[in-house]
């Protein structure tokens, strides 16, 4: 891990938790992904009063109620918005935006790409659960073709964005997913996303049990999940499988999957490169897992450093101070041609 | 020997093609005319394409000046001089010249193509369409090469200088020295030098030509007017929001967050404020209208002061996240610089049709004080005062501009910076007894806590707050107590600002209320009524929501209210509503401000109604 993460103070779990009822239905996904971020808040290190919780509308966005920090919970789609004005006017504040698959990348699609091609210095936590749950039940813009739901009777005919692909070309520095279940991979990407300067993107798929149960459930189960999720590892290659004995690999732009008999080293495997320069192949690697019968990549697809925009913004703000000097109101309103009347 | 006629009040307007220098032109001789101490408005009308094409109607670029040695409100009506650089400005200009008005052309432009252009089936110079007016016309072009025979410059360059020749024999005309002019060529083309020559040959070539050819038999004075001693400046409307947003931040020592998606016409103030950098100033050209306010109320909340500006349209696009301003008690100024609507309708053109969007424009109960600037120099005190009150209330306050007066200049004078009124912005402190929506007993504010203060850690959020805790609260009482507050909150704002004073007697027969960009207009029209001796009062509205409490007090003294707007009565209908009074409009809405004539004549009729015994 490249990124600076910063020493633990003596903050406990228990001191981010607001006084207020948590109301999500029992059996949630959303309970993991809370209990694992009033965990890993005080392992960061950052002190309670320079977080803010940003959140659009949805299930995902009650999130900043349930945690004692700062936190505002804005309208449908424009989290990104509130939060590129919170960081730019305190570029010191960790900035966390919660938002689900609805509330990102429908409603809020358009401020969501913004939010990735400025680099802004926040994390994004989007909880995907490929349904509408707040509004009880219609099909999402990552539900699957074909889906059956409230509002598609017959099956859905619009085809799911594949959020890693989305922000990937939209320019995020840090990409990531983890699953609900899994908390302690969970917890790992939140270090890492908090870590990351510049903006972190982190999709968690999250079950909704009530509307749309079980969307994840080869990803979870025992039986099946070694041989449906790849855990990306920086400088390591990409294998998966209980035994650890299939490895996937790039031909052209096709993809291979190899079964290993062997020794790893032996089968001279690439190795995943979290901060490759070339984009195409965190592109090439978010696609993998919607190809039928390959495993769904989880862990950090990309991990790139860029200048921040508030740290741009900052700059300038700075060198046009050095320039011309520390604004006067006198000498702004006497610019240009002025007369004076005796 | 030189016939000087004494005049008080002239109204010219300089046109012609884009590429003709009419804006600049309209600008010296505006300078020039402040310098002589005569009072002045001024309107540039630019086309609405961004390169027309030479010669046609719709690529008319025009400048209008007002100026007088009384008061003058507006850039006036019907014009005296009409400088008509090709036959498009001439037919374009014709339809507001008075009878027997002044028409300086350019001959030379007078080519069947243009003329073809311009829908002039024959040319008027000869065939006696222009009769009834006084017209010059003169070889411009070809003169302006003659002046510049020795200059090392081509033909097509030389006569981008002709704009100086029709304004030097304006100059004569108007026995105005060309001193200011020249400083200011030098100055401008002081490292192209022979762009400097050129310029100042060709102004002084065109007075030269004035006077030796006695072309003009009679030349104009206008005496100097009654002007406040001060340091003055132009000022365009766009300018002076920027500035009084400037002015307020570095009186409340804070930084502006300004965040804008562009549209017309409030483009120029992003513009403005993204070169103000060493001011604080952070500027974000948003992805979109509703963006550039969310990111608005996002930086309030961390402690700036978040300001958009937009048009109707784009006002539309960040109606729910006012709304969210509203819940969340934050400070926030939107400016909303209306256009002609609905829709894209003519976004280059004036309108006053957002009122009603401005105050009611939001889901739910969701009332903000609304601040409408009367003149290009008062979109200055609006915008400062808008901040003043936004951040004393802890609200959204939206300012009300125009087309009309977001390009429109008048001459400023340049206010001492000491004498504005201060800014003080008390933030809650760490170790308080922090309550998110405890209020202040006089102004029912909340307090502002900001991110990074230990120990204030709280949530905001659009759903309804309990009052004091701001906890999410569905109670049915409590739902109704925080829509009362919300709106009692605003009411109290009219306690904080001043009310306008009326002009004119207290009671009498008839009372025009008005708003916005239409004050030059009513006022003027109201002067010249009183001097005809007549019972008529103008109440002009600043501050549109809370309305001054003195307002039903006059309304109830005279007999007829008369409201005039650019929209179908969007205030009357408030008005009426709020009062119960008959009051009738004056509505107009040609995407130009409305005329001083016909307002005059609206008023005559009110009065005539009421000598007839209504």
């Amino acid at each position: 891990m490249a990124d600076n993460i910063p020493v633990a103070t003596k903050a406990l779990k228990e001191d981010f938790a607001s006084d207020q009822d948590v109301r999500w239905c029992p059996g949630c996904g959303d309970y993991a992904i809370l209990a694992q971020m009033k965990k890993v808040l005080p392992e960061i290190g950052i002190p309670r009063e320079k977080v803010v919780f940003i959140s659009g509308i949805g299930c995902a966005s009650r999130f900043p109620y349930y945690i004692n920090s700062y936190g505002f919970h804005t309208i449908h789609g424009r989290a990104p918005a509130v939060a590129t004005g919170i960081k730019l006017a305190n570029p010191e504040l960790s900035v966390w935006i919660i938002t689900g698959d609805g509330d990102s990348l429908s409603i809020g699609g358009n401020h969501l790409i913004h939010l990735c091609r400025r680099n802004l210095d926040v994390n994004v936590i989007l909880f995907n659960n490929q349904i509408y749950g707040l509004t009880k039940g219609q099909y999402s813009p990552t539900s699957p073709l074909g889906k059956v739901t409230k509002t598609t009777p017959y099956g859905s005919i619009d085809r799911p964005f594949n959020p890693i692909s989305l922000v990937l070309s939209a320019g995020a520095t840090f990409v990531a997913r983890t699953i609900d279940r899994d908390t302690k991979h969970m917890a790992e990407i939140f270090k890492r996303a908090a870590a990351h300067k510049g903006c972190s993107f982190v999709e968690v798929y999250q079950n909704c049990n009530i509307f749309n149960d079980g969307a994840y459930r080869l990803l979870t189960e025992p039986e099946t999940k070694f041989d449906q999720v790849l855990y990306l590892e920086d400088g390591k290659p990409l294998i998966y499988g209980k035994e650890k004995n299939r490895a996937l690999r790039s031909n052209g732009f096709e993809v291979e999957t190899l079964e290993l008999n062997e020794s790893v080293e032996n089968q001279d495997l690439p190795v995943h490169r979290e901060n490759s320069e070339s984009e195409a192949y965190a592109q090439w690697l978010s696609r993998i897992g919607d190809v039928p019968g390959l495993p769904v990549p989880v862990g950090v697809f990309r991990a790139v450093q860029r200048e921040t925009y508030e740290q741009l913004s900052e700059q300038q703000l700075a060198g046009a101070i050095q320039k011309k000097g520390p604004g006067d109101l006198k000498q702004l309103f006497i610019s240009g041609d002025t007369w004076k009347v005796e | 020997m030189k016939n000087i006629q004494e005049v008080s009040r002239v109204t010219i307007r300089f046109a012609g093609d884009s590429g003709d220098g009419i804006q600049l032109t309209g600008n010296q001789f505006t300078r020039t005319t402040a310098i002589a101490l005569n009072d002045l408005s001024t309107l540039p009308d630019y086309p609405a394409e961004i390169r027309a094409p030479a010669g046609t109607l719709y690529g008319v670029s025009g400048f209008q000046i007002q100026f007088s040695s009384q008061n003058v409100h507006t850039p006036g009506d019907e014009v005296d001089v009409l400088v008509a650089m090709n036959p498009a400005a001439l037919q374009a200009g014709l339809k507001s010249l008075k009878k027997n008005g002044i028409i300086i052309i350019n001959a030379d432009a007078f080519t069947e193509r243009n003329l073809r252009m311009a829908n002039f089936s024959e040319n008027p110079l000869e065939n006696g369409f222009l009769a009834g007016y006084q017209v010059y016309p003169v070889d411009i072009t070809r003169l302006t090469r003659d002046a510049l025979e020795k200059i090392e410059l081509s033909h097509k360059e030389k006569d981008r200088c002709k704009n100086f020749f029709a304004l030097g024999m304006v100059y004569w005309l108007y026995n105005r020295s060309m001193d200011a002019t020249i400083e200011w060529i030098e100055r401008k083309f002081s490292r192209q030098p022979v762009w400097a020559e050129a310029n100042v040959l060709t102004l002084k070539a065109g007075r030269n030509y004035a006077e030796a050819t006695e072309l003009f038999a009679t030349s104009y004075r206008v005496p100097e007017a009654e002007i406040e001693p001060g340091i003055y400046r132009q000022i365009t409307g766009n300018e002076a929001l920027a500035f009084g947003l400037i002015a307020a931040a570095v009186k409340a020592k804070r930084n502006i967050f300004y965040g804008s998606y562009p549209i017309t016409p409030a483009s120029d103030v992003l513009q403005y404020m993204a070169s103000y950098k060493h001011f604080g100033i952070k500027t974000l050209q948003a992805e979109d209208e509703i963006a550039a306010i969310g990111a608005a109320i996002g930086a309030s909340f961390a402690g700036d002061i978040g300001v958009t500006a937009t048009s109707g349209p784009g006002l539309a696009l960040k109606s729910e996240f006012l709304g969210l301003a509203v819940m969340t008690e934050l400070p926030l100024v939107v400016m909303d610089i209306q256009r002609s609507g609905p829709s894209t309708g003519m976004p280059t053109k004036t309108e006053q049709a957002d009122l009603l969007q401005g105050l009611f424009g939001r889901s739910g109960e969701a009332p903000i004080p609304v601040i409408a600037a009367s003149s290009p120099a008062d979109c200055f005190y609006a915008a400062y005062e808008a901040v003043r009150v936004a951040l004393r209330f802890m609200v959204p306050v939206l300012v009300f501009s125009d087309a009309y007066l977001a390009n429109g200049a008048e001459p400023w004078k340049i206010p001492d910076t000491e004498g504005l009124p201060e800014i003080e912005i008390e933030f809650a402190k760490a170790g308080e007894d922090y309550a998110p929506y405890l209020r202040d007993p006089e102004t029912l504010a909340r307090r502002w806590a900001l991110p990074g203060t230990p120990g204030l850690e709280h949530r905001l959020g659009g759903l309804e707050k309990q009052d004091l805790t701001g906890n999410v609260s569905y109670d049915p009482d409590n739902h109704e107590k925080m829509v009362r507050l919300r709106a009692e909150k605003v009411q109290r704002v009219g306690e904080f600002v001043e009310e306008p004073e009326i002009y004119g007697d207290p009671r009498g027969d008839v009372l025009v209320v008005s708003w916005g960009s239409t004050y030059g207009t009513v006022l003027t029209a109201v002067e010249q009524l009183r001097k005809e001796g007549k019972s008529v009062s103008f109440y002009h509205l600043r501050w549109m929501n809370p309305l001054p409490k003195k307002l039903e007090t006059y309304i109830r003294r005279f007999r007829r209210v008369i409201v005039p707007e650019v929209n179908l009565g969007q205030l009357r209908r408030i008005i009426r509503g709020n009062y119960l009074v008959d009051a009738v409009g004056f509505n107009r809405m040609k995407g130009q401000p409305i005329s001083v004539s016909e307002l005059k004549h609206a008023i005559e009729a009110l009065l005539e109604e009421k000598n007839n015994g209504r």
